[in-house]
């Protein structure tokens, strides 16, 4: 096959173009998933003899157990105040962190380059990871739900805000520059301005990624609404669980809308 | 503050009110930070379990090691990025509102669609755990199932983009419906398609991580059991092969995305 592809010969456009390149990236793709399946033992009579289960499961989350309703409100409020304390200092952190890392503010790579690796490192690690190592640090309870939010947003806010710092228009920070600004002043009017509605949008984004994530941090011991998953499903109280669910669901969607709302006012 | 000229004062001051009312609310309940006098230590064992890892739990031909753990991990994002992009297929057809003509079945696909997005994946693990039993093929149905939310509405957004002049003039030649559909419109999607699929591998990669925190397979497992035994080291390692893992990933996966575009 190879040779065809190699041999030099003048292209004749009536000929539709070589399929080998197809055919190989899908026989690739095909010994990928074949060897992950391998590797966790899938087996597909598993999957037949567990979906009768799973049927039965959905049976048993209906109807919701509403009476539930009241008892998880002030779990549920906790994870919204987690999720907006977490947020914010991540976010304030993430305005430092990306201002560092902007290479149009400080043009130095020994400055730039390390904070993007941090915020790198930052990133590659999931909330519920975060938690459970702060779980461990600081004990059981909303304050490591916290922390592992702060690094969460820190990260997505951070990168996203950067890349918008890059995208300015330098006339101002030239301005600035021209009569003798020190830095501070520098950022404070020539880049702020400029980048402090993309800055809300973002933080608002990343509180509604962080609300979904408070949600299920209690699993690890991190406080909010997450713990009583394992409460009821240990007990097998599959309506509470459906309860739980459909809560959280109400919550997510009323706070994605007033953040959409706001966010489409700012752009 | 951004848009001083356009708003009136009056609501600039209610929207500041409003946002230090539900700060003041936010900060109140807060429980005090209590740190723990082990925390110092803690943090420092952490960090110097980062920095001096137990580099025998890489590879141990025996038993449980790092890099079975991360190949479980790798297996399970990858397994259940490849269900969501078939299944999604169908839903992100029957939600385009430029194929699917009747109205009904494009909205309640498109409610289906964010119902499955909202809902968290660690929810749905939880839920097939119970179903399937604990173990990597529960996590496998998780990312499978929730990662169709996201996917059909990309891939859904996508087709309504898509340019029907091609149709037409298939259409126009007497093309049959299937045809038409073979060279009109999925040749337009494809590369989207592709980079989108790529683009979930990477967010269930992380999604991966953590599903074995509530015994979903995966290097979750050996971190959670490391961490309740308070071994550091070993915690450290699994983070260095988490982070150097899904960093690979990331980078092989942007690269094949950006040739796609």
């Amino acid at each position: 096959m190879k040779k065809v592809q190699t041999a030099q010969r003048p292209i004749n456009y009536s000929i539709p173009p070589s399929k080998t390149k197809h055919v190989m990236s899908f026989i690739l793709i095909f010994i990928l998933v074949w060897l992950s399946g391998k590797q966790i033992d899938f087996s597909i009579t598993e999957l037949m003899e567990g979906l009768p289960n799973m049927w039965e499961l959905l049976i048993q989350l209906l109807p919701p157990d509403w009476s539930y309703f009241k008892e998880v409100t002030n779990p549920m409020l906790e994870t919204i105040r987690m999720a907006i304390v977490g947020t914010t200092i991540g976010g304030l952190l993430a305005f430092f962190l990306a201002m560092l890392a902007a290479k149009n503010v400080f043009s130095y790579p020994w400055i730039t380059g390390p904070t993007r690796f941090i915020l790198n490192l930052i990133r590659t690690l999931p909330e519920l990871l975060l938690a459970s190592i702060f779980v461990a640090v600081f004990g059981i309870g909303p304050i490591p739900g916290i922390f592992a939010l702060t690094f969460f947003s820190l990260g997505i806010i951070a990168k996203l805000f950067y890349e918008s710092i890059e995208a300015i228009d330098p006339g101002p920070m030239e301005a600035m520059t021209a009569v003798g600004a020190n830095k501070v002043k520098w950022i404070m009017f020539g880049v702020v301005p400029q980048v402090m509605s993309s800055f809300v949008s973002f933080f608002l984004y990343a509180f509604e990624i962080n609300i979904r994530a408070a949600a299920v941090l209690g699993l690890v011991g991190a406080g909010g609404i997450g713990l009583y998953y394992e409460k009821t499903l240990g007990f097998f109280q599959y309506d509470r669980v459906s309860t739980i669910i459909i809560y959280t669901l109400l919550v997510v969607l009323v706070i994605d809308y007033c953040s959409t709302k706001i966010r489409e006012k700012l752009t | 503050m951004i848009t001083r000229s356009t708003m009136s004062r009056f609501r600039q001051f209610s929207i500041v009110v409003i946002v230090i009312l539900i700060y003041i609310w936010a900060f109140s309940g807060l429980p005090s930070i209590g740190l723990k006098e082990t925390s110092v230590e803690v943090v420092s064992a952490i960090i110097s379990g980062i920095f001096s890892p137990d580099w025998d739990y890489v590879y141990d031909p025996g038993g449980e090691d790092l890099l079975r753990g991360l190949l479980d991990t790798l297996a399970i994002a990858v397994l259940g990025t490849i269900i969501a992009a078939i299944l999604s297929i169908p839903f992100a057809f029957l939600a385009a509102r430029n194929i699917t003509k009747s109205r009904a079945v494009v909205g309640v696909n498109k409610v289906l669609l964010s119902f499955i997005r909202v809902f968290p994946d660690i929810v749905l693990a939880l839920l097939f755990i119970k179903a399937v039993g604990p173990g990597a093929f529960a996590g496998v149905l998780a990312l499978g199932i929730g990662a169709i939310g996201m996917l059909g509405k990309l891939i859904s957004e996508s087709i309504e983009n898509v340019d029907l002049n091609a149709r037409e003039a298939l259409i126009a030649s007497g093309a049959n419906p299937v045809k038409t559909f073979i060279f009109a419109v999925v040749p337009q999607v494809l590369t989207n398609y592709f980079s989108f699929v790529m683009y979930r591998l990477e967010v269930n990669m992380r999604a991966a991580t953590i599903l074995g925190v509530i015994g979903a397979g995966g290097i979750g497992t050996p971190l959670i059991f490391a961490l309740s035994v308070r071994n550091w080291e070993r915690v450290g390692i699994i983070l260095l092969g988490i982070i150097v893992m899904v960093t690979l990933v990331d980078l092989i996966s942007s690269k094949i995305r950006a040739r796609f575009t």
